[in-house]
């Protein structure tokens, strides 16, 4: 139970880096970004390209951090991972969403999104195989927490929640104390009174691609590093981000931060009760109920 | 001969058994302007009840009650309209977003079943045990497929001509003037909620009429059948053909099914060995290449809406809405 609990805390760590860029987009764009998962997988295996050149140029890199299994040169990996998931959701909208935007309403908007979902994640698996790949062969032991009730925790675990927490915190500072915060929030509010007070509309939905994609990269680095690379990575999430976004509310940061842990930790509680087949389907329990009870969400508000 | 002749055969009546599915769809998506992102849960409905309800018993299994074929067919139909009651009932009055994002849950979610509930689904080794209707009578399997596809037909064409009476009676003209403006639909007094429902249960009928076609054309069914794939292949054929336009989806489900297996071929023909196994993610990337460049470059599709303007004399240069 606690140890579900623990579990849970962490993939809800996860699931909430990925909401965010999700929850801002289809609040700003309007349209529910079925691909917006699939930039985790990028992420992911953006970080093992990397991860490999980095320990390959400088081996000393290849060393691992403390008692984590996590290296110098993935920790870089990481970070070029980022910073190529938010350029590539760029390049996306650009190919894709911007021009079907400026055409046609957003049910296509919705449709072109599954066909993009669909490309972004067999190419990755044409690429680097179907097979899922590990960043690092040695074993990462677990280390016992207590034995009654038996708790048992990586080191690797406990680097992703607090790396996943401070990525949450500097998001908040920069949302709540910049101009540029500022400007995000107030196009999300009312796009056409923000355009009036001089805020410039594509550099802000072009920041707000950049700042989605990074969290989701490294949300996909997080997940493949306490389980496994695999092309199926956004698959697996796609359900998972959506029902964290409306738990949330559909543009709320903070719901979606609360979203995803709700969503984690409903998630792995109910393995307690329910075989670990049905676990695609939980999120969809969560996004139904919370449909009937509050359909706006917990922060979110109508439409 | 009889070879190429009896592909054929094959060939048409899945097409057309698709072609039924993408007609439901386009009474959600073109005439109501609906998102249906679980054809596959639909689909997979009928075809699950008309084999749970039509087969014969099986050791260790649920269903199998061997009622006859139009009984099970029809209860598949409606298993079909009543998930999509549920659904509906829940996300219709929400933004149209969540309709999309619930559909794909339920396509998740009953494939998630469909793989695990053994004692109902069979698991992955799907159920068995179907009987088809007059199969035996018949006798020659080459004559029963001919008279299989004959029926198909027969039903794609009667969903075809009822869709087209419904789409030009004044009820057609209400699903449209919600799809193109909510309000004002509101304001002359109509229910957009309501209809919107009575819509998407119907749409979904259609789609589960083409499940539990499918079924009874395999006799067997597996989670394999109602994969999220389904769903894209549907969409990519409504896209192709033309949203909106019933020709257009019939002409999009021949094209675009012509094109899969084409290519399934090719690949399997062409392809080097190592890639074999590459192949499915190979279509995949055709098919999502396919939905993305009709709506970058052509979204009306091959066959655009014709707009029925019921008055003569005025809005006659109005162009198709997208």
């Amino acid at each position: 139970m606690i140890q579900g609990l623990l579990d849970g805390l962490l993939v809800g760590s996860i699931v909430s880096l990925g909401a965010i860029g999700l929850t801002m987009v289809m609040h700003m764009l309007r349209f529910a970004n079925f691909s917006h998962s699939e930039l985790l997988s990028i992420g992911a295996y953006g970080a093992l390209v990397f991860d490999r050149i980095f320990a390959a140029l400088v081996p000393v890199a290849a060393s691992s951090v403390g008692p984590l299994s996590l290296t110098w040169a993935l920790f870089l990996a990481m970070i070029v991972a980022m910073a190529l998931t938010g350029l590539s959701a760029i390049v996306i909208d650009k190919l894709v969403f911007k021009r079907i935007r400026e055409t046609a309403g957003p049910l296509s908007m919705v449709f072109a999104s599954f066909g993009v979902a669909l490309i972004i994640r067999n190419v990755l698996a044409l690429i680097f195989g179907l097979k899922p790949q590990l960043y690092s062969g040695d074993i990462a032991f677990a280390v016992t927490i207590s034995t009654d009730p038996s708790l048992l925790v990586k080191p690797d675990q406990v680097f992703v929640f607090c790396a996943a927490v401070i990525i949450m915190l500097a998001l908040h500072f920069v949302l709540s104390r910049t101009t540029f915060g500022y400007a995000l929030r107030a196009v999300a509010e009312n796009p056409a009174l923000a355009q009036v007070a001089g805020v410039r509309l594509s550099t802000v939905i072009a920041m707000t691609w950049i700042i989605g994609g990074a969290l989701a990269g490294a949300a996909g680095v997080f997940q493949a590093l306490d389980n496994q690379v695999s092309p199926m990575i956004g698959s697996d999430f796609v359900l998972a981000l959506f029902a964290a976004a409306i738990v949330g509310g559909i543009g709320s940061v903070y719901g979606a931060v609360l979203g995803g842990f709700v969503v984690g930790i409903a998630s792995s509680l109910a393995l307690v009760v329910l075989p670990p087949g049905y676990s695609p389907a939980m999120p969809f329990l969560i996004i139904l109920a919370i449909l009937f009870i509050r359909p706006n969400g917990i922060f979110g508000v109508e439409r | 001969m009889i070879g190429v002749l009896s592909y054929l055969v094959f060939f048409l009546s899945v097409a057309a058994i698709l072609a039924v599915a993408v007609l439901g769809l386009d009474l959600h998506w073109g005439n109501t302007g609906l998102f249906n992102g679980g054809v596959a849960a639909f689909f997979g409905m009928g075809a699950y009840v008309t084999i749970l309800l039509g087969g014969s018993p099986q050791p260790g299994q649920f269903g199998g009650f061997g009622l006859i074929y139009p009984t099970a067919l029809l209860g598949g139909i409606l298993a079909s309209g009543v998930l999509a009651w549920i659904v509906g009932v829940a996300t219709l009055r929400l933004r149209h977003d969540y309709l999309a994002i619930a559909t794909f849950g339920v396509a998740v979610a009953f494939e998630t079943l469909a793989r695990n509930a053994e004692w109902l689904t069979g698991g992955a080794k799907g159920l068995r045990g179907f009987e088809r209707p007059l199969e035996a009578t018949i006798g020659n399997p080459f004559l029963f497929n001919v008279c299989f596809l004959v029926f198909v037909v027969a039903v794609l064409a009667i969903v075809y001509v009822g869709l087209r009476r419904l789409i030009r009676s004044p009820y057609g003209r209400l699903l449209r003037a919600i799809r193109e403006d909510e309000t004002a639909a509101q304001a002359l007094g109509k229910s957009p909620a309501r209809i919107r429902l009575a819509s998407f249960i119907t749409g979904a009928m259609i789609i589960g009429t083409s499940g539990g076609l499918y079924v009874t054309f395999y006799a067997y069914v597996s989670p394999q059948d109602v994969s999220p794939i389904l769903t894209f292949q549907i969409w990519a054929m409504l896209i192709v053909g033309g949203a909106g336009n019933n020709k257009g989806a019939v002409l999009g489900a021949f094209v675009v099914w012509a094109a899969w297996t084409a290519s399934g071929w090719a690949l399997a023909r062409f392809a080097p060995v190592e890639m074999q196994l590459y192949t499915g993610t190979i279509q995949y990337i055709l098919i999502g290449l396919v939905i993305v460049a009709m709506l970058l470059l052509r979204p009306q599709g091959l066959l655009p809406e014709k707009l029925l303007i019921s008055q003569t004399g005025s809005g006659g240069t109005r162009q198709p809405a997208s």
